[in-house]
């Protein structure tokens, strides 16, 4: 009579002991798992943040996607003809495994095939991405323009030659030179509407360390739209006139015979006169 | 040293008793040698080897020499520009992390995963893997040097870690486990240049040794856990066929990397067949090797017979 119940008490609890035990263990392991890949989850989110100077192969999908999509496998860095590309190694900044390319050590040749892009087998790179003058990727900057030789005055003009897009990347715009108010200087512009950085320009930029001229990540080089102003200049050749009617243009003295707005100087004319002396030092921009 | 010599001194080859003891064997398969000589006794370790060695020589011949048979890595490659592989497992955490990868990657994991539905998953973990080598390395060193106990995690641990490397890509959107995965590490690191990833590979090693015997292939590592579960019904396998024959001298418990699938094969517990259907069997042979009874040999889940 007493020996029945007894019996299931404890093999009741055993059964609790074990069925404790089990959860004590599971819960032991999963919170073990789950730290271990939460750690390799916020390593990779840190990670994540690509060097300015790393710029991704052509056709590379945008660095989130990039980075759920790149097997880490090298094939475009195997089919790359002048071994720009090259896969990061742990300690190099750049998502190890990943295939990334320094602009001012190797640039891109930007091949008419496209090889890398042909070789990638899960779409890391995308196939999309047929004229190679459509690829970003980056944007170059003349970013120093203290040590530009162009912009001291000089016709260096090598990032400029180099151009594979040349006068359309990268143009040479013409302007005086305020130092010898006598000769211009010719200042190499970039054009995001063209510029595939490629990095040929950084690459070639005859400083001797670092380059004036830099591919960045187009995040990096270009501000965001100001979506909220109107160009009058726009808005008006597209309605073929003025939104606000014709300005009423009021004569400048000593410039009557100029187009209205037109404050250029010509050979032999002499700026306004300013007088000496008085707050004008005479410094020149 | 003086564990080391205390082992050797205090125990007979292929003794019972002391091996049951001890809980670890030195040498296990010194009875095989002596009974089938050092090469026999050797052979799948040999081939293991060779297939190992060989699958990283043909990855490696394109960039040291230019003769290019394979070209990229573990994680995806072209053989002789036609043969598409790629790692399923990378393929799962791609679809994990919401991106769907172009055909040809999904037909070289097609490949692959069929080839190890057939063979059995694992034999990737003995056959192919590099960070294998490491591991052997540290077990054989661990026997040498007669190192006992250690911290192992329980081994369903990698199962555990396997659902939270999908779980994580799914949450990062990215594939994470891959910038501390070991085992695509040290392959891509053979072939492409290693930078720092030399300390996760040494981590391992270390790990192993002094830490938890087995414990990076045998209870942690998630792609192994990955290939366990699709080789489950894989058709080669290891049958215990002349287990009439076994005399408990535990060689193949000492050196089998998951010595828990062999006692229901070899001992009949929970089954009346002698073959070796644990899904963590990696079909490594090395069980095979080390009997000096020759119970064990390669055949294929449909062979339950007996001898």
């Amino acid at each position: 009579m007493n020996r029945t119940p007894n019996k299931t008490a404890s093999a009741s609890a055993g059964l609790t002991v074990s069925r404790r035990r089990f959860l004590k263990d599971a819960a032991g392991v999963a919170g073990g798992a789950g730290l271990l890949a939460l750690g390799a989850g916020l390593y990779s989110r840190q990670a994540a943040a690509l060097p300015a100077t790393a710029l991704r192969p052509p056709g590379s999908l945008a660095e989130a996607d990039f980075l759920a999509a790149c097997v880490r496998c090298g094939l475009c860095v195997r089919d790359c003809p002048y071994d720009t590309l090259k896969l990061s190694v742990l300690g190099d900044g750049v998502t190890t495994g990943t295939p990334y390319f320094e602009a001012r050590a190797i640039p891109c040749e930007m091949c008419d095939d496209i090889p890398c892009v042909a070789a990638c087998p899960t779409g890391a790179l995308d196939r999309g991405l047929s004229e190679i003058g459509d690829a970003r990727m980056g944007l170059a900057v003349l970013i120093d323009q203290e040590n530009c030789l162009n912009f001291l005055g000089l016709r260096c003009d090598v990032c400029y030659r180099v151009c594979p897009v040349i006068d359309k990347a990268i143009t040479l715009e013409r302007v005086h030179n305020p130092r010898s108010d006598r000769h211009a200087m010719l200042l190499p512009t970039v054009h995001s509407d063209a510029c595939t950085g490629c990095g040929k320009c950084e690459h070639a930029c005859v400083l001797p360390g670092e380059s004036a001229i830099k591919v960045l990540p187009v995040r990096l080089a270009q501000g965001s739209k100001a979506e909220h102003y109107r160009r009058g200049w726009e808005e008006k050749a597209e309605a073929g006139g003025s939104l606000i009617g014709d300005q009423l243009e009021m004569p400048v003295r000593g410039l009557e015979g100029k187009a209205y707005g037109d404050t250029r100087v010509g050979p032999g004319e002499e700026p306004a006169a300013a007088p000496k002396g008085g707050i004008d030092s005479g410094w020149k921009p | 040293m003086s564990a080391h010599g205390q082992t050797r001194d205090a125990v007979a080859p292929g003794s019972v008793r002391g091996a049951a003891v001890r809980g670890v064997v030195a040498r296990p398969g010194a009875e095989a040698i002596a009974a089938r000589g050092w090469w026999v006794a050797h052979k799948w370790l040999l081939l293991r080897r060779a297939s190992q060695l060989g699958i990283l020589a043909l990855f490696l011949v394109g960039p040291w020499f230019g003769w290019w048979i394979v070209k990229g890595n573990l994680a995806s490659s072209l053989t002789l520009g036609v043969l598409p592989l790629t790692d399923p497992f990378l393929i799962a955490q791609q679809m994990a992390a919401g991106h769907w990868p172009y055909r040809e990657a999904l037909i070289g994991g097609g490949i692959v995963l069929a080839a190890y539905l057939l063979l059995g998953g694992r034999m990737f973990c003995a056959w192919v893997c590099p960070v294998n080598l490491v591991t052997d390395a540290a077990a054989w060193l661990r026997r040498r040097l007669g190192l006992k106990g250690g911290k192992v995690p329980a081994a369903s641990t990698r199962y555990w870690l396997l659902g939270c490397v999908l779980v994580i890509a799914a949450a990062t959107g990215s594939l994470a486990w891959e910038w501390v995965n070991p085992v695509s590490m040290l392959h891509r690191g053979l072939i492409f240049g290693f930078g720092l990833s030399w300390g996760i590979v040494g981590g391992i090693f270390v790990y192993d040794l002094l830490i938890a015997p087995r414990g990076w292939c045998g209870h942690l590592c998630p792609q192994g856990a990955f290939y366990g579960l699709i080789g489950k019904v894989g058709l080669l396998r290891v049958s215990a066929r002349r287990r009439s024959a076994c005399n408990d001298c535990m060689d193949c418990f000492a050196v089998c990397p998951e010595p828990k699938v062999i006692r229901p094969a070899l001992k009949g517990v929970g089954q009346d067949h002698p073959l070796i259907l644990d899904g963590d069997c990696t079909n490594c042979g090395r069980c095979i090797d080390v009997c000096g009874k020759d119970v064990f040999r390669i055949s294929t889940r449909f062979d339950r017979s007996e001898s």
